[in-house]
């Protein structure tokens, strides 16, 4: 009846998941508690579970990420411990705990923080940036979010029922296989990565669609902000990757699932083959991740510096050169593997030359700063930080692109070093960029400036102090995910790396109470303006929070910089301009499509993890029949009259014109 | 289970490892050297075989050329950063600067020239240091078989014979050819001290050759992460005078049991090996017998909470 399902799944033996499982459970009940009492269960339904808003679930996506990012972190903080303690002994976590522990935390960084940060931040901003009232397929997106969700759901029940994958952040067969990991954990693993790669997935096509289908007339493609090319070119990789992802896991799952053996030792299995295809995502994943990081940097630093991007045509080749590269150099993730010098060699070159399009980059923000008037905020401080950071951790990138380097260094803790110096120095400072930068025209109000700038200077030392020392150790022979080591020499090392994550812990303390304290104070800190960096891109002209419709008449681009522009020609005329003719304005409806399908797809990845073959097909029939509902429905959209646009719209010309007043002399 | 070789010559081989780095450690100690770095070598950068040699060369001159532009250009962002803050009033403003030909120009080809020195090094580099070439010797290689194991290295030295588990001995000065392969899941083979990691993988053979330089103890280790005992999977590797080596093959022949299908299908099981021992008789065609197949491989866990299907666990 329940397949392999029974009490004997849960790890009664282990206290920390039990402990943690509660811990989780009483907050969620408390949550689930006051949201009841305090009655505002119909209005979570209506304004956000089935909102289509690109703004409502890009604002999900991102507090998704923050949420997984404190069990990421949890994760980061038991292996840091755990390498501290295991000096000649087994530590606290026996290896077949810390073993989920190191995948979980990988699968989780990368999966269900690093990428909903980034999707959240482009959702956000990419329809705003480009004068549009929401993306292509607005109930789409929420359907990709909703997956997204139910993949973060079910790692998080492994923790509890059952177990998580004990084969690394890339199940590596034949250790992944049924033979080697006849367990549940691997099976959480690939449905989680199933169901929400299908979410992101339909991402990539919506964004992608959005990016070259609907702008702003007269925002033609070499007058969208960076931020907007570097979205299409991640968009575009997702499109190209996300498929082989899946592809290869559903190859995996067929192994594990119906005996066939397409990466097993036998009959004709050849692990060779995952290990390309895994890197043929894998790699440009990580450019998925970093491109909108790089946009973000870029769209920061010119606002910061009171200027626009230097060389915005360099830049843009820049992105598409890096987007088209990232697919030509996934062997350099196995030149350990015994390829042949002319394979090795010319991976390795390949891998060099997307240094190059980087560096430009580096050098662009460079003189974007130069001749500025660079203005110390927090997004500011966390691009600053990446420049310095994200160059060490690129040049540590390309040592290990040089193949007999790589055969001294792979898989070492030098290697751990790296990825964590770009994906935590680029990606995550991105993020913590793009957060600080764009939150008051998400919530209409600042974030507290103080405890933001103390924690920015927690997680910067906090960063150097761990992962310094993991090069150092790198360098003395340390491989990863040891559970535990008797060489004296790592040790000191890694005393220090752990108390380098006790400081990054300080900054995530930070951050949370200064998201706390700034909804507190939210009224010293409201932003009337809708613009309170002096903004260059259009998100800028509508009011903060920003109305559902974004732009109460869409814009007309007549520029660069859509909206400096504006402002300039506003100043120049002293008032902002004729009011426009208001119309009514057909926005798209909210739709449960999205949560009801993730809802089956819970239900469904998760008997199919357990074998309960039953609810698997109720499941399947479900999200079908939810599907067919939705394609079936009669009224897609509801119109906003143009009274209440025009009201809309009043107020926040209002506060801009004084806006402009005031700030008449200092652009 | 079989027992440990005690057929060791001398004093030097009996040395354990631990005893040695604790010896380096309290070195240290005594030489309150202020950066660790100079006092205990990491192991990579300080390699005492040719191959490790030239690849720590490989390493340091890449480093160079990198850091040559790496420096400047943090130095640079900082200045750039510092001088043009807001309240910087001797700073000058150019609103409008967002192009300029000659800066793009050079903005391009800086890293342009950096990676083309760097491929070079990298193209010359893979082809010179390819883990499959042979080194250049007077001396012939030695031949040494390597199979990974759940979670032990098995070494099988075909030409004497004989094998050992956990524990490698091989003549100092003389190139070895080794050819990998794994009973299961896929391990690496890497000596830091001596130079290059290899895969060793289920069905498919790798090579790799190396030499130790002079004598001593080096530490080896699986680097690629292969189940709950894996953090054991290393290994000790001596290299050792020609007669010293010489008298080794002798005395392991003179004790242990002898490899042969039935014993490797124990020693495939999973389990931790933290006494190292030696097989007296090797059979010479087995590690064929292990690539081909012919000896199945290895079986994964048999043992779980509440079953293998649900969480696995290796009973010891």
């Amino acid at each position: 009846m329940l397949g392999k399902l029974s009490w004997a799944a849960i790890p009664l033996d282990q206290p920390i998941p039990l402990f943690t499982a509660a811990l989780v459970g009483v907050v969620i009940v408390g949550v689930l508690a006051w949201v009841t009492l305090k009655g505002w269960l119909p209005y979570l339904w209506r304004e956000w579970i089935t909102s289509v808003d690109h703004k409502r679930i890009g604002i999900m996506y991102i507090l998704l990420a923050m949420v997984m990012l404190l069990r990421g972190f949890a994760d980061a903080i038991m292996m840091r411990s755990q390498q501290a303690l295991a000096f000649r002994s087994e530590g606290y976590l026996p290896p077949e705990h810390y073993d989920q522990i190191f995948s979980a935390h990988g699968t989780l960084m990368i999966f269900f923080v690093a990428m909903p940060f980034v999707i959240g931040l482009m959702n956000f901003v990419m329809p705003l940036q480009l004068g549009v009232r929401d993306v292509a397929f607005p109930t789409l997106n929420s359907v990709s979010f909703w997956l997204t969700a139910t993949g973060a759901l079910l790692v998080n029940i492994s923790l509890v029922v059952g177990e998580f994958a004990r084969t690394g952040w890339l199940p590596y067969p034949p250790l992944s296989e049924i033979a080697y990991s006849p367990g549940v954990g691997v099976d959480y693993y690939l449905w989680s990565l199933q169901i929400s790669g299908v979410g992101t997935l339909l991402t990539g096509v919506n964004f992608v669609t959005t990016v070259l289908k609907i702008r702003a007339t007269g925002m033609t493609l070499m007058r969208m902000p960076m931020f907007c090319w570097t979205t299409l070119a991640s968009n575009l990789l997702i499109v190209a990757a996300f498929p082989i992802l899946t592809a290869t896991l559903a190859m995996l799952l067929l192994d594990r699932y119906v005996g066939f053996h397409f990466f097993t030792n036998e009959a004709g299995g050849n692990v060779m083959m995952f290990m390309n295809l895994i890197w043929a995502w894998g790699h440009p994943e990580v450019y998925i991740l970093i491109l909108p990081a790089f946009g973000i940097f870029s769209e920061v630093i010119s606002t910061f510096s009171r200027k626009p991007l230097f060389g915005y045509r360099s830049m843009v080749m820049a992105t598409m050169a890096i987007c088209v590269l990232s697919f030509t150099v996934w062997l350099h993730h196995f030149f350990t593997m015994g390829a042949g010098a002319d394979v090795n060699a010319i991976f390795g070159i390949a891998s060099m030359i997307i240094a190059v399009p980087t560096g430009v980059k580096v050098f662009n923000w460079l003189f974007t700063m130069y001749g500025g008037r660079v203005v110390y905020s927090q997004p500011i401080l966390w691009s600053i930080a990446f420049m310095v950071t994200f160059v060490i951790g690129g040049m540590t990138g390309v040592l290990l692109a040089v193949p007999p380097v790589d055969f001294v260094l792979h898989n070492s803790l030098f290697l751990v070093a790296h990825f964590h110096n770009v994906i935590i120095g680029g990606v995550l400072f991105g993020a913590f960029a793009g957060y600080t930068y764009w939150f008051p025209k998400a919530f209409g109000f600042r974030l507290h400036e103080g405890l933001g700038k103390a924690s920015f200077w927690c997680w910067i030392v906090g960063f150097y102090v761990a992962f310094m020392p993991l090069y150092v150790v790198g360098l003395m022979g340390m491989t990863r995910r040891m559970q535990h080591y008797d060489v004296p020499e790592w040790r000191p090392w890694l005393l220090i790396a752990a108390g380098g994550a006790a400081i990054i812990l300080v900054g995530i303390i930070l951050q949370i109470a200064q998201l706390a304290i700034s909804i507190r104070r939210r009224k010293e800190l409201r932003d009337e303006t809708g613009d309170p960096w002096n903004g260059r891109s259009l998100e800028w002209a509508t009011p903060s929070p920003p109305p559902a419709f974004n732009f109460a008449v869409l814009p007309n681009v007549e520029g660069d910089e859509a909206y400096w522009g504006m402002k300039q020609r506003a100043r120049q005329q002293a008032m902002p301009g004729e009011e426009p003719p208001y119309a009514d304005i057909e926005m798209p409806r909210n739709s449960p499509t999205g949560f009801i399908c993730a809802f089956f797809a819970t239900f469904m990845g998760f008997a199919l993890i357990w074998h309960i073959w039953w609810i698997v097909v109720l499941a399947a029939v479900g999200a079908f029949a939810t599907f067919v509902v939705f394609a079936w429905r009669d009224e897609v959209e509801y119109v906003i009259p143009a009274d209440v646009v025009a009201r809309i719209d009043r107020a926040n010309r209002t506060a801009r014109g004084e806006t402009l007043a005031l700030s008449g002399t200092a652009p | 289970m079989p027992a440990r070789s005690d057929g060791l010559p001398d004093r030097e081989l009996l040395l354990p490892g631990r005893r040695s780095t604790r010896a380096r450690v309290a070195q240290c100690a005594v030489l309150l050297a202020p950066i660790v770095l100079t006092a205990c070598q990491p192991a990579v950068l300080d390699p005492q075989g040719t191959v490790g040699i030239a690849e720590k060369t490989i390493l340091i001159d890449s480093l160079a050329i990198m850091l040559a532009i790496v420096v400047p250009t943090i130095v640079a962002t900082f200045i750039f950063a510092w001088w043009f803050r807001a309240s910087n009033t001797r700073a000058t403003y150019l609103p409008n600067w967002e192009y300029s030909g000659r800066i793009e120009l050079i903005v391009w080809s800086i890293p342009l020239l950096v990676i083309m020195l760097l491929g070079g090094v990298a193209w010359v580099g893979s082809h010179e240091l390819d883990p499959a070439k042979p080194l250049i010797s007077n001396t012939p290689p030695l031949e040494v078989q390597v199979v990974a194991l759940d979670w032990k290295w098995l070494f099988i030295y075909p030409g004497q014979r004989i094998a050992s588990v956990n524990h490698l001995v091989v003549p100092a000065g003389t190139p070895i050819h080794f050819s990998l392969t794994s009973a299961s899941v896929m391990n690496a083979f890497f000596v830091p001290r001596l130079g290059s990691m290899i895969y060793t993988m289920n069905g498919m053979t790798t090579q790799l050759n190396l030499r130790a330089d002079a004598p001593g103890t080096f530490r080896g280790l699986s680097s690629h992460y292969s189940g709950d005992g894996f953090s054991d999977m290393h290994f000790e590797v001596q290299a050792v005078s020609a007669q010293r080596f010489a008298a080794w093959i002798d005395a392991t022949r003179g004790m242990g049991p002898s490899l042969d299908a039935k014993s490797y299908a124990a020693l495939a099981r999973q389990s931790v090996i933290t006494t190292p021992f030696t097989f007296r008789e090797a059979d010479p065609d087995l590690f064929q017998q292990i690539v081909t197949q012919q000896l199945p491989p290895g079986p994964g866990p048999q043992t779980g909470r509440p079953n293998p299907s649900v969480s696995p666990r290796t009973e010891d």
